[in-house]
């Protein structure tokens, strides 16, 4: 666990250490507003939530997530440096969780710094606050899965622009798996089983269950067990691939 | 003596190809070994099996008693480890890089300070600790490698390829510190100079397609060497015909002509095993010829290491 807590200050301190934290940042901000605003018609609603905030979460983080997780592993490939990190008396689980909770809390940090999005709902009317922070947490929670399937797939190769669009496609099939393009595709011939399935894997149905106020445990549970299989076929990868 | 590194049957297979195989070795403490090969010889390999960074297709190390396979958070804990080409966060300074790998490894507040000063002193690194890792020199870089290595204290040093890309002061220095550390610990160095494993190693192993062809101390190692005792005789006059008279004195194979830096000689090659200097010398003598020089040579690291590596080939 102490191990886990040094790796991760080290990662964390990376992002800041390059241009890539503060470009993030401010890329993710400017998004998140300009999609709320402009597509998700934020005022002319008129209704006080953070719902068009939050509805472009998954896209947002389709393209953006893929260009925090690629560094992860393939980065210590490619740079020789992972042999120096893997010969450090850790243990597999602790590197990977160290560097994933890492990146984690990065996404974490830009989430954060949506909170004037939240202010002003709060000033211009009475929002369910309770519906938002579910939101949060939804939002954080599935930032978190696509990281975990980045860090797996940035394992895979010592090419950081191969972690990317791999990672964006396999993020891509998760996402809109449960989309209406997809299940009115398919819908009147493909199996109604299959539907079912293809919709639970995405994770537009459990984000969007979650910002509309319905509350499930299962939701949540989706994306931490999507996160604990990744990180486990991360670790398995990791030992795979290393010496390639 | 205590063996700090005992390696047995390690073998690497890498699909078709067996990149280590079957090596069987053991370092004591105060052992400097230099592993020496060719580029692919296998090298490299080994040190990372024996640093638990590869797992190894069969055999295994122990360090200090630990099985690296099946202890090896503990057996790591004793190992300072210098991989190939002494890689770095390139983002981070050296003095970032040395407190992660002090913290790492369990060191923390006054303790992990006096180390890194330590290991920054060992390894003068004093004037680049605030900069980042990547704008440093090739010889600074593999400096902080070093320093990472040796900043726990561990038994047993692994450094691959210590003093590649350094300049000769440097690898004089390098040379000096892995001398200082020696008595103290088991070092294992990989290195394709030769006479780099004269200058600091106590044992050589020659490893070439994955197999240990020879284990023996330098001083041996050369023994081997065809012209291991052999004289070099260089003559003020090169118009006088040595050659007849030096292959009629007993003990005497050949006469060979080189030419060199140091100019041209003849160069008398004993029978197996003998010594011929005091021949060669009491003919120089009596037939009062004008010498420039006179020596025994001990016979090159160089063609040992080339007769014994090509044959396996």
């Amino acid at each position: 666990m102490r191990s886990t807590l040094i790796i991760f200050r080290r990662e964390l301190a990376s992002y800041f250490a390059t241009p890539l934290a503060y470009i993030f940042i401010v890329i993710f901000l400017v998004m998140a507003g300009t999609f709320a605003f402009f597509i998700g018609n934020f005022f002319g609603r008129g209704q006080a939530d953070l719902q068009p905030f939050f509805q472009f979460h998954p896209w947002l983080y389709l393209v953006l997530i893929p260009a925090l997780s690629m560094r992860l592993w393939a980065e210590e490939r490619k740079s020789g440096t992972i042999e120096l990190f893997l010969t450090l008396p850790i243990s597999m689980t602790e590197a990977v969780l160290g560097k994933f909770l890492a990146a984690w809390a990065f996404a974490g940090i830009a989430l954060i710094l949506t909170f004037p999005f939240w202010i002003t709902v709060n000033i211009l009317g009475s929002p369910d606050n309770g519906v938002i922070v579910a939101s949060y947490i939804g939002s954080f929670l599935m930032a978190g899965a696509y990281l975990a399937i980045g860090g797996a797939l940035s394992a895979l190769t010592k090419s950081q622009i191969i972690a990317f669009v791999v990672t964006a496609a396999v993020c891509f099939f998760f996402t809109v798996s449960g989309s209406s393009i997809v299940l009115s595709f398919l819908n009147g011939w493909a199996p109604a089983g299959l539907m079912a399935n293809l919709a639970f894997f995405s994770f537009l149905t459990h984000f969007n269950a979650i910002i509309r106020g319905v509350i499930d445990l299962r939701d949540l549970v989706f994306f931490i067990s999507v996160m604990a299989l990744c990180l486990f076929a991360n670790a398995i990868l990791v030992d795979l691939k290393k010496a390639d | 003596m205590e063996a700090k590194i005992e390696v047995q049957h390690l073998t690497k297979r890498f699909g078709p190809v067996t990149a280590v195989d079957d090596v069987t070795f053991s370092v004591g403490r105060g052992e400097v070994l230099g592993f020496l090969g060719p580029n692919g010889a296998g090298k490299s390999t080994t040190m990372k099996m024996i640093t638990g960074f590869l797992a190894p297709t069969r055999g295994t190390a122990s360090i200090c008693g630990l099985d690296i396979i099946a202890r090896p958070i503990e057996a790591k804990r004793h190992i300072g480890y210098l991989p190939e080409g002494a890689p770095a966060y390139p983002d981070m300074t050296p003095s970032g890089f040395l407190s992660f790998v002090a913290r790492i490894r369990g060191f923390d507040g006054a303790e992990a300070k006096k180390r890194i000063g330590l290991a920054v002193e060992r390894t003068t690194l004093g004037t680049v600790l605030d900069q980042p890792i990547e704008t440093l020199s090739k010889g600074f870089k593999r400096r902080v490698g070093l320093a990472q290595a040796l900043l726990h204290d561990p038994e047993v040093l692994i450094l691959d390829e210590p003093t590649d890309g350094l300049d000769p002061n440097q690898k004089h220095e390098v040379r000096n510190l892995i001398g200082v550390l020696a008595p103290e610990k088991a070092i294992v160095i990989s290195t394709h100079i030769l006479e780099e494993v004269d200058a600091v190693c106590s044992r050589a192993i020659v490893i070439a397609g994955g197999k240990v062809l020879i284990d023996d101390t330098p001083g041996k190692f050369a023994a081997r060497s065809r012209h291991h005792n052999s004289v070099r005789l260089m003559l003020a006059d090169p118009a006088i015909d040595a050659r007849t008279a030096l292959l009629r004195l007993p003990g005497v194979a050949s006469v060979e002509t080189v030419e060199d830096g140091e100019g041209k000689a003849l160069l008398v090659v004993p029978q197996e095993g003998r010594s011929i200097i005091a021949e060669v010398t009491d003919l120089v003598r009596t037939a009062g010829w004008p010498v420039a020089a006179l020596r025994v040579e001990r016979g090159k690291l160089d063609d040992v290491f080339r007769d014994i590596t090509m044959k396996a080939a």
